[in-house]
């Protein structure tokens, strides 16, 4: 359907690299008639920092560090799925403990970053308050993270096998009561959000993306589950140990904002679920498969000899990548975030590509934005949900 | 930018030290009232926009977070620049008026932190780009 237009040349405005929303260094091209948008042409790159080079030349336990820096809001999905890898290439097993703790921390990760995904979504919109009934409920999830992994945010928590250190005494308690003081706060964002007639009007029926659109633009997460199709790797893959809670994958029909609004708030409160049934559950156990840290080196090398005893401080023992390709993903919050990893037979990997959900879900937005006005477009681009630290990497 | 000599400290160093109590430091910042730009690209700025927030509101110091460098005083660069974002960023800070002040925290901005090795596209060091006041060393985060 094509706009009509009124005059002879359109309007360019550019949306530049520094704007007011939080949504990070995306320059946004658009070319106007009015208040309609004719297109909308993104330009990336302000925050391309070679991750996928660097990778090359790092270990993956010296890599961890850099993987939070992708999707700053839920660090540990990255991390995640850096560990993952290699795990699945070397087929190392990771005890059960340890699974039920890193399933807890994904989980409190996808509420952080569903939290901070509402507040400037919201603030986009013109609705300043839940901006800071988020930062009260993440400051919470940062307390626990802080007292298990020592950091707030970019924790480097997870280890190959297992995770970095076990829970804290009393950490489990603290953890159940944030689950229960979460759900009455769930309970206050849909009586200020839900069915506020200002917020219904600027989210409905705006960016409308039906299910057939979605699965060929090679979307994913809750933007694939907003338009009808309950596609959760969680409950597809059965990685960690989803399979022994009792939860449900959380999707609408109509594919617009609203739609995916509501995805995602399910999804926390879903989430919650999974956490108390995770802590309730935990066993006791290793919180790491400490055998992998026996890694294979060769047995007579010469620099173990006799005559090198006093020289120099030996290197650590690392864990090689064998000459092997794998794809691994994991349901980040912001779509299926994947990494295709080849080893070639050293510490390094060959070749790290990373998979974001982010830079594929943004592919659609010049579509969307096509026939809107122009206050639609921040509407259209919150709830895609992007960050740039991966969309850029 | 860099000065290549040594400041020397002897004379001077009465104008750069200044001793007070956390209560004083506390009492000027508030009367002081900088309006930081809402400036971040990546991680840092999350721990900037928590400023904001509830627990650490800096507010009642008088931080308004303007976004247009016209009405800012105070620029905060805390995450990696790119050698892409860098012209937009000195363009920023040509915009912003005097007096503007720049605190470069986090140790992405002060010398390019885990990127300066390997990184093809990071500038180590925001002070290859602008004059910077304060530095704040470590990682916000």
């Amino acid at each position: 359907m094509t706009v009509p237009a009124t005059k002879k040349d359109f309007m360019i405005v550019n949306m530049g690299p520094h704007h007011p929303s939080m949504h990070g260094v995306l320059r946004l091209i658009v070319t106007l008639d009015g208040e309609d948008v004719i297109d909308c042409e993104p330009i990336l790159g302000y925050l391309h920092r070679g991750m996928e080079k660097i990778a090359e030349n790092r270990t993956i336990i010296q890599y961890l560090p850099y993987v939070t820096r992708w999707d700053y809001l839920a660090t540990m999905f990255t991390e995640a799925i850096t560990v993952n890898a290699p795990e699945q290439l070397e087929n190392v097993q990771v005890p059960k403990r340890a699974s039920y703790i890193r399933v807890i921390m994904l989980e409190l990760s996808r509420i952080a970053s569903h939290l901070l995904w509402l507040g400037p979504f919201m603030a986009d919109i013109g609705a300043q308050t839940p901006f800071f009934y988020i930062f009260r409920e993440r400051e919470l999830i940062y307390d626990l993270f802080e007292a298990a992994t020592g950091m707030r945010m970019m924790h480097n928590y997870f280890r190959i096998g297992g995770v970095a250190a076990d829970l804290p005494y009393g950490w489990i308690d603290k953890c159940l009561d944030f689950c229960d003081y979460f759900l009455t706060g769930i309970v206050e964002y849909q009586k200020l959000i839900t069915r506020n007639p200002i917020f219904l009007e600027r989210v409905e029926g705006v960016g409308i993306i039906g299910g057939e659109e979605a699965i060929n633009w090679g979307l994913s997460g809750p933007m694939l589950r907003a338009s009808g199709i309950q596609w959760d790797l969680r409950k597809i893959d059965n990685y960690e140990c989803y399979n022994e809670f009792d939860w449900e994958v959380q999707w609408q029909k109509e594919g617009d904002s609203l739609a995916r609004y509501l995805v995602r708030i399910g999804e926390m409160r879903e989430s919650i679920k999974i956490i108390q049934q995770a802590l309730e559950g935990i066993p006791g156990g290793p919180y790491e498969n400490l055998e992998v840290r026996r890694f294979d080196r060769a047995k007579n090398s010469e620099w173990n000899d006799f005559e090198y005893r006093f020289i120099s401080k030996k290197p650590s023992p690392n864990f090689e990548l064998s000459k092997q390709e794998l794809y691994v993903r994991v349901e980040a919050p912001k779509g299926e975030l994947g990494i295709y990893l080849i080893g070639d037979n050293s510490v390094f990997p060959w070749r790290w590509k990373i998979r974001p959900p982010g830079f594929i879900n943004l592919q659609i937005l010049p579509q969307l934005v096509k026939r809107m006005k122009l206050a639609d477009i921040m509407t259209i681009l919150g709830s895609i949900d992007i960050i740039m630290g991966e969309v850029d990497r | 930018m860099n000065l290549i000599e040594f400041p020397s400290v002897d004379k001077t160093i009465t104008n750069l030290v200044i001793s007070t109590t956390l209560n004083d430091l506390s009492n000027w910042s508030r009367l002081s009232s900088l309006w930081p730009l809402l400036y971040g690209t990546n991680c840092c700025f999350i721990e900037f926009a928590l400023l904001i927030g509830s627990r650490f509101e800096f507010d009642h110091y008088g931080l308004v977070p303007r976004s247009s460098p016209r009405q800012a005083d105070l620029i905060l660069i805390a995450d990696t620049i790119t050698m892409k974002m860098a012209p937009s960023l000195v363009r920023l800070y040509k915009q912003m008026s005097e007096p503007k002040y720049v605190i470069a925290m986090g140790a992405f901005a002060i010398t390019g932190g885990m990127f300066s090795t390997n990184s093809y596209s990071t500038v180590c060091g925001v002070d290859k780009l602008s004059l910077i006041d304060v530095y704040l060393p470590s990682y916000p985060t």
